[in-house]
């Protein structure tokens, strides 16, 4: 019966059934076609729908898959003649043939997170004040469009700007303190850094703040909690594994920036000693050297640095994902 | 019937999408059918890039033959020459014996200018300082901290020079002006031949890098009291003050582009592939270099057909001939005769399927 079936084809196609069904001549086999074509359109678009997005995915995985085999590929030579000892190694010649990753994995982890430091005393602030103090109006947009500007300047820009104003400052800062006044160095690269990754925790920060449930807080107020109180006790702690997700975002970030930081960080292949001591990152070591290697050896090397990165962020990826799901099982 | 999902924008959607379908697939057959005219490739180092630049403009007007020169940085060019991927590569560095054992096929080099490099500084007053290769070499090495070392004011008599720290600035990245400042270095100091040797990228014992020419000349013009080596060229350009070099026969040389050119008023080996640095012309800037053209010796590779060996050929005599006159103007130094006579030669060797292709 027609009545039965109307139940099998989707809503939208119900209307155009009940006009058929209602039509002076009832034409069986239009009916039946009719019927079968919308269904068979229906279903076929909505599996075919499916496929595609499980396409996409696929596709992303394997992309993922394919950039670390080539790195793997592509760093072979230097893996099979250095070992683990590549990891450990001080030294970079490649006038002699001698590469050692350890000063560009110890300059790139310190920069990062100083700079995440760094950030993070400005980002949080921004985040509780337009998520919790200013949620709507012309000053949130404005504030709000600014910071999303700053994710959008390039990063040589950054590098200039460090090069040409803030240098001279951090210069003059070492000179009061009787240090050796370079002026590049990891001080100063952590704080261009710093400045470029604050977009990215701070709208994250701002959305998940603002997403804290209005009946949780007026429930705090109503207890007589204060603003600062309700924002300590109860928005943030709701809020955390959000704000540090966004951290993490801008982390990954910071380990991957490569033109502010070579600008700035003094390019010095060793091991540093102090914040104000130039250093060297693993991706500005492959930037800068990676146009004129010549050799095997050299050019594997090379690959390896960029092969280091990959894990280093992979695992301090993952590392935070844990975090971040154990702060949400608590909060 | 209605029609379920098809619109009529639906179907102008279409008829669009198919033109414009067939207009790009048309336009990019046409492109293919235009490109008839013999047009070479070469890649590697950015030093002479902006003389080639303008001698391929030239060249190009004049005999209708297009050059594509990317400055991809000397090791890229000897990467991609060995590859085969380019007709001809284009490097600072000379390669090195190893290089040319493990090329395919031996490789000629071709000079087809000079450059220099030069010691800049940044002290108060610009003054003219004198520099001897031992001094140079102890102070990227390290081992002279202060601009009123003993050593430094012994050559420099009646200059007035501070007691204050000496920062050290070199490439961070990877550069003929390095190879050529470290292959001096190496041929005048036998520590620095030992501790850190040459090449176009270096274990630097002490100092700041900066990227570029542009790198090292930013940092040692913001850091009062630091020294750092560039081309000539981007110092001229940019009027920076440098150092007077003591060469190998005693005398003080000012980096020229002259002084550059005498610098190969010496023996040369008929493969070219020498190097200037520490020269024994008299009035000779010691810290010198040539660039190169390389090219293979024997063109018939990859299909490339014979008249396109020609081309090369051709273009190789008129760089080192009618193409000299463009190097002073944007101050590069020209070939001395010698030079010339040595690469007259390497291009007469060049053949195509065994036959010499210069008749």
């Amino acid at each position: 019966m027609p009545g039965n079936d109307t139940d099998d084809i989707s809503v939208e196609l119900q209307y155009p059934m009940a006009l058929l069904k209602e039509s002076a001549t009832p034409d069986v086999p239009t009916k039946i076609h009719a019927r079968v074509k919308a269904r068979w359109k229906s279903g076929f678009s909505e599996s075919s729908f499916r496929k595609i997005l499980y396409f996409t995915g696929v596709c992303v995985l394997v992309l993922l898959a394919a950039i670390f085999l080539s790195l793997v590929i592509a760093s072979f030579p230097a893996i099979r003649h250095f070992g683990v000892g590549f990891l450990s190694g001080s030294t970079w010649d490649p006038v002699r043939g001698e590469f050692g990753a350890l000063p560009f994995v110890v300059g790139t982890l310190i920069v990062s997170f100083l700079a995440l430091i760094f950030s993070v005393f400005l980002s949080l602030p921004t985040s509780i004040f337009l998520g919790e103090y200013f949620t709507r109006g012309a000053t949130c947009t404005f504030i709000k469009s600014m910071i999303e500007l700053l994710a959008g300047v390039p990063s040589v820009i950054y590098g200039f700007c460090g090069l040409f104003l803030l240098t001279p400052l951090v210069r003059s800062l070492e000179v009061k303190l009787g240090v050796a006044p370079y002026g590049v160095g990891i001080l100063t690269a952590a704080l261009v850094l710093s400045v470029m990754i604050i977009p990215y925790s701070a709208s994250i920060g701002r959305e998940v703040i603002n997403l804290v449930p209005a009946d949780l807080k007026e429930a705090a107020f109503s207890l007589g909690a204060t603003r600062f109180e309700v924002i300590r006790k109860v928005i943030l702690p709701y809020a955390r594994s959000g704000i540090f997700a966004g951290i993490l975002l801008s982390l990954g970030r910071a380990l991957g920036e490569t033109m502010a930081v070579t600008m700035v960080i003094g390019n010095s292949n060793f091991i540093p000693t102090s914040i104000f001591s130039p250093s060297n990152s693993l991706a500005s070591a492959i930037a800068n050297e990676f146009t004129e290697a010549t050799g095997r050896l050299y050019l594997s090397s090379l690959i390896e640095l960029g092969l280091v990165l990959f894990v280093i962020t992979t695992v301090i990826n993952v590392l935070g994902k844990v975090i971040v799901r154990q702060m949400g099982v608590e909060g | 019937m209605i029609h379920l999902g098809e619109s009529l924008s639906g179907i102008r959607m279409k008829k669009v999408l198919s033109f414009v379908t067939i207009l790009l697939v048309s336009v990019v057959f046409a492109g293919v059918g235009l490109a008839k005219d013999v047009e070479l490739i070469g890649a590697g180092a950015t030093f002479p890039y902006p003389l080639y630049s303008k001698m391929f403009d030239v060249y190009a007007e004049k005999n209708g033959v297009k050059v594509n020169y990317q400055a991809i940085g000397s090791g890229g060019g000897i990467r991609q020459l060995i590859n085969k991927t380019v007709d001809f590569g284009g490097s600072d560095a000379m390669m090195s014996d190893k290089e040319m054992a493990e090329a395919p096929a031996p490789i000629l080099h071709i000079p087809t200018c000079a450059g220099a490099v030069v010691v800049t500084y940044n002290l108060a007053g610009n003054p003219k300082l004198r520099f001897t290769p031992d001094i140079i070499a102890d102070l990227f090495l390290g081992k002279i901290t202060h601009w009123n070392d003993p050593r430094i004011s012994a050559i420099n008599p009646g200059m007035k020079l501070p007691d204050m720290n000496i920062t050290v600035v070199h490439r961070s990245d990877g550069s003929g002006t390095t190879f050529i400042f470290s292959n001096y270095l190496s041929k005048v100091s036998h520590e620095w031949n030992e501790k850190v040797g040459s090449g176009t990228s270096l274990n630097w014992p002490i100092g700041l890098g900066g990227k570029g020419n542009p790198g090292v000349a930013g940092l040692v013009q913001q850091t009062p009291g630091s020294v750092g080596y560039v081309e000539l060229i981007y110092a001229l350009g940019n009027k920076m003050p440098y150092g007077m070099v003591k060469n190998a026969k005693g005398n003080f040389i000012d980096a020229t582009i002259s002084s550059t050119s005498l610098a190969a008023n010496t023996e040369l080996p008929d493969d070219m592939r020498v190097s200037l640095t520490n020269t024994n012309a008299a009035d000779g800037y010691p810290i010198s270099g040539f660039t190169w053209i390389l090219v293979y010796k024997e063109q018939n590779y990859g299909e490339k057909p014979e008249q396109k060996a020609g081309e090369v050929v051709k273009l190789l005599w008129w760089m080192t001939h009618e193409g000299q006159k463009y190097a002073e103007p944007l101050q590069y130094a020209p070939l001395s005769k010698r030079a010339v006579e040595k690469a007259e030669r390497l291009i007469k060797s060049v053949t195509y399927a065994g036959k010499p292709v210069m008749k």
